[in-house]
């Protein structure tokens, strides 16, 4: 797919935000400082003035419905920066879930704060190592839940959790007030410096949405795509990064970049890079369609973006030599992030087996 | 309603009725490819007949102008031309290195004169053509080529040796890179020429490879004449129209496997060798490997999209499609592998009716020659660093 003007304006502009005011640079600052929220809060508040944390919310909750492919350049670009913020807690995960399966009054309620940047939503589905969201040991019962959760992606800082739980039958998303009694909420910084958090709910009041199976589904399908996005951004940073350094770098008395054994690692890894991009955004706009093989699409595109990354990041640290094992030196953030990227929502052996099942075999 | 519905309408309705209904059923291997020419022996009066209509129709050749005997097509009419042949399962009329290679080759370097000469029967299915590019010194390093064709006055006079010449036994003409001026640098004193393979002093001898077939054969040139008005482009000037269909050749590679895996998905043909637990593949490591070929197959559809729309809109593919064939190519190895793995000793059997005499493990062996013919990965590679990435010379 080619983007429309639209399409096109939005990605220019967020691009010149996030690399103005979302650089590595502040990752490294809020890591530096041990910040108490863990994101960026200036970035943030200038996302919302920009519609962008609404780019997912309907247009009478005060949201640009900008749609997936418009979230996933937002992504990209939060990728090649590294940007810490919680769009992709709040923004897509938050928004797509409650604006798919929340009650009138539950949207009414929680949509609008979600584009005014009011309010911050974090998505509690994990239990253990991997991601399991059909094997869920949480239960929902007589409109209490029970259950650990882990990798709650901005669980500290938000003020509405959307609990994944089962009832014996379904797993669904229920809200729960992240200041409700029996909730015990222990942030856990991660290795990429982002905000995670182990929350315990012992007995704890919860109210169910109209359709809270469907919004588990459409959030979960929602953030692999954005995150292949993200993905897809790192990765093309990381390649422009190292391909700049092959051209700089001498070592026994000529560039780097001249050496054919990095050439063609070089060219190879452009080519993943190039490719995922295209899968992603292809994915995206499956989504947006509605398109008959939109699960497959993304389950192949998060899939990718994860291995990608990760070669893309290890690739970045062999070329860089020394300097790229350096805590000084950027592109150890991307490498970290490259692998909790691609763990979250699913890493590559997980999409790859929803892959294969979609298939058939 | 629009043009373009009208035109499908009129389409399918015209396939209806004239394509053979044998000519729907899926390809069983390669003697149902019908490549035409003169010594073409049609399998049935059903290819014959399909041939002809569609030769008749211009839609053997649907893009190229209709005075040189094509369709006139407009990209957009190709493409529903071409939906509505898959929708019916219609076989390809007929196909060889005249459509793919030299007739694009013609049409933007050709003079009107060889146009006229030879498009038409092109496009009839009765002109089956060769490429001689390779020879035995002169393969990844394609511009060493060493073939002379001197200048007799009103003719030249060939001589030399090509390899690799796809099919050159069953074809009737072909195009062919030789050295015009031998003092010239490397890239410059080559020309691009076309002369009958019955001409006096050609003879052909099949290489049989690996995987059992002899698609491609020795070709010796012993004086030669040829014609001087048989240059296509500039005297002197071949090495552009070579790196052109090089580019086109490549461009063309959509990394879709051909013969018996065309259309068909690996996973469930897995499935019905190795065997399903719980509907799940036997086998969880093929299972996992299947799927990143596939996922990466599905990125790679994805690339090959944009690259397209990209160039419709007059962005230029240029370098990008070295990254296509190598990417495609690979794929397709990695493809084939995993079907032997699946197939396991099924697959194996070079002589039996069931697999039609060793077809898949002779496909198998076959498409390891993908990352070799027109351009080796590591040559694509080499262009992809220089040409895209701006990487420098040793």
């Amino acid at each position: 797919m080619r983007l429309n003007d639209e399409q096109q304006m939005l990605q220019d502009s967020v691009a010149r935000l996030m690399a103005d005011k979302g650089p590595v640079s502040r990752l490294r600052e809020l890591r530096d400082s041990r910040d108490e929220k863990g994101y960026d809060q200036p970035l943030w508040q200038a996302m919302v003035e920009a519609g962008l944390t609404g780019i997912l919310v309907p247009e009478e909750h005060g949201g640009i419905a900008f749609g997936l492919v418009g979230a996933g350049l937002v992504a990209q670009e939060i990728g090649r920066n590294l940007s810490v913020t919680p769009f992709l807690s709040t923004a897509v995960l938050g928004a797509t879930a409650l604006s798919t399966g929340a009650t009138a009054e539950q949207q009414s309620k929680w949509l609008p704060a979600i584009a005014e940047g009011t309010a911050l939503v974090a998505l509690a589905v994990d239990e253990g190592a991997k991601h399991r969201p059909d094997s869920l040991n949480t239960r929902y019962e007589g409109g209490k839940i029970s259950g650990d959760k882990l990798l709650v992606l901005d669980g500290h800082v938000a003020d509405l959790l959307l609990v994944a739980a089962t009832d014996g039958s379904d797993s669904a998303l229920y809200l729960v007030d992240p200041k409700a009694s029996g909730v015990t909420i222990e942030r856990t910084i991660m290795a990429d410096n982002r905000n995670a958090a182990r929350i315990q709910f012992d007995n704890v009041e919860a109210e169910p949405m109209a359709d809270g199976a469907a919004a588990l589904q459409a959030a979960l399908r929602a953030g692999r795509a954005v995150l292949a996005a993200e993905l897809a951004g790192l990765s093309r940073e990381v390649f422009e990064r190292t391909l700049g350094y092959l051209k700089e770098r001498k070592q026994f008395g000529r560039l780097i970049g001249t050496f054919q054994a990095l050439q063609h690692r070089a060219a190879q890894l452009m080519i993943d890079v190039t490719m995922t991009e295209a899968l992603a955004l292809q994915a995206l706009d499956a989504c947006d369609n509605n398109a008959d093989d939109a699960d497959a699409q993304v389950f192949a595109a998060k899939g990718k973006a994860a291995r990608t990354a990760l070669l893309a990041g290890q690739e970045g640290v062999q070329m860089h030599g020394g300097i790229g094992m350096t805590d000084e030196f950027d592109i150890g953030f991307f490498l970290k992030r490259a692998r909790a990227g691609g763990e979250t929502l699913g890493d590559a052996n997980f999409c790859a087996d929803r892959f294969a099942t979609l298939g058939g075999y | 309603m629009s043009d373009l519905e009208q035109f499908r309408a009129e389409t399918r309705e015209w396939l209806q009725a004239n394509c053979p209904e044998e000519m729907r059923q899926p390809v069983r291997g390669p003697e149902d490819h019908c490549w035409g020419g003169r010594k073409w022996q049609f399998q049935s009066d059903a290819q014959r007949v399909w041939m002809e209509r569609m030769a008749e129709k211009g839609w053997t050749a649907p893009q190229w102008p209709q005075e040189y005997g094509g369709g006139g097509l407009t990209p957009e009419q190709a493409a529903i031309l071409d939906e509505e042949m898959k929708r019916i399962n219609a076989r390809t009329p007929v196909s060889n290195f005249g459509f793919w290679m030299l007739g694009p080759a013609l049409l933007k370097f050709g003079s009107d004169e060889l146009k006229r000469k030879h498009l038409p029967p092109i496009c009839r299915g009765e002109i089956r053509w060769c490429q001689g590019y390779s020879e035995p010194n002169a393969g990844s390093d394609l511009a060493s080529l060493q073939t002379r064709a001197e200048d007799k006055g009103d003719h030249f006079l060939v001589n030399g040796q090509k390899i690799w010449t796809s099919y050159a036994d069953k074809a009737d003409w072909i195009f062919c890179l030789v050295r015009t001026d031998p003092n010239a640098t490397k890239h410059n004193g080559i020309s691009f020429v076309l002369f009958d393979m019955e001409t006096p002093g050609v003879t052909t001898r099949p290489i049989e490879l690996i995987s059992g077939e002899s698609p491609f054969c020795e070709t010796f040139f012993d004086d030669v004449k040829v014609e001087k008005d048989a240059v296509v482009g500039e005297l002197n000037r071949g090495w552009d129209v070579a790196k052109y269909l090089l580019t086109h050749e490549r461009n063309n590679i959509g990394g879709e496997p051909p013969g018996y895996l065309k259309g068909r998905a690996l996973g469930p043909l897995a499935a019905e060798h190795v065997g399903t637990e719980n509907g799940k593949l036997a086998d969880s490591a093929l299972r996992a490997d299947i799927a990143r070929l596939e996922t990466d197959h599905m990125a790679f559809r994805a690339l090959v999209a944009k690259v397209r729309a990209e160039a419709e809109a007059g962005e230029g593919v240029g370098a990008l499609s070295a990254v296509l064939k190598y990417y495609g190519t690979e794929l397709n190895k990695r493809r084939y592998e995993l079907m032997m793995d699946a197939m396991g000793a099924e697959g194996l059997e070079w002589e039996s009716e069931r697999t039609q005499g060793g077809m898949f493990a002779s496909e198998w062996l076959r498409s390891k020659g993908n990352s070799i013919e027109g351009g080796t990965s590591e040559v694509m590679l080499g262009i992809v660093s220089k040409r895209v990435l701006g990487l420098p010379d040793a």
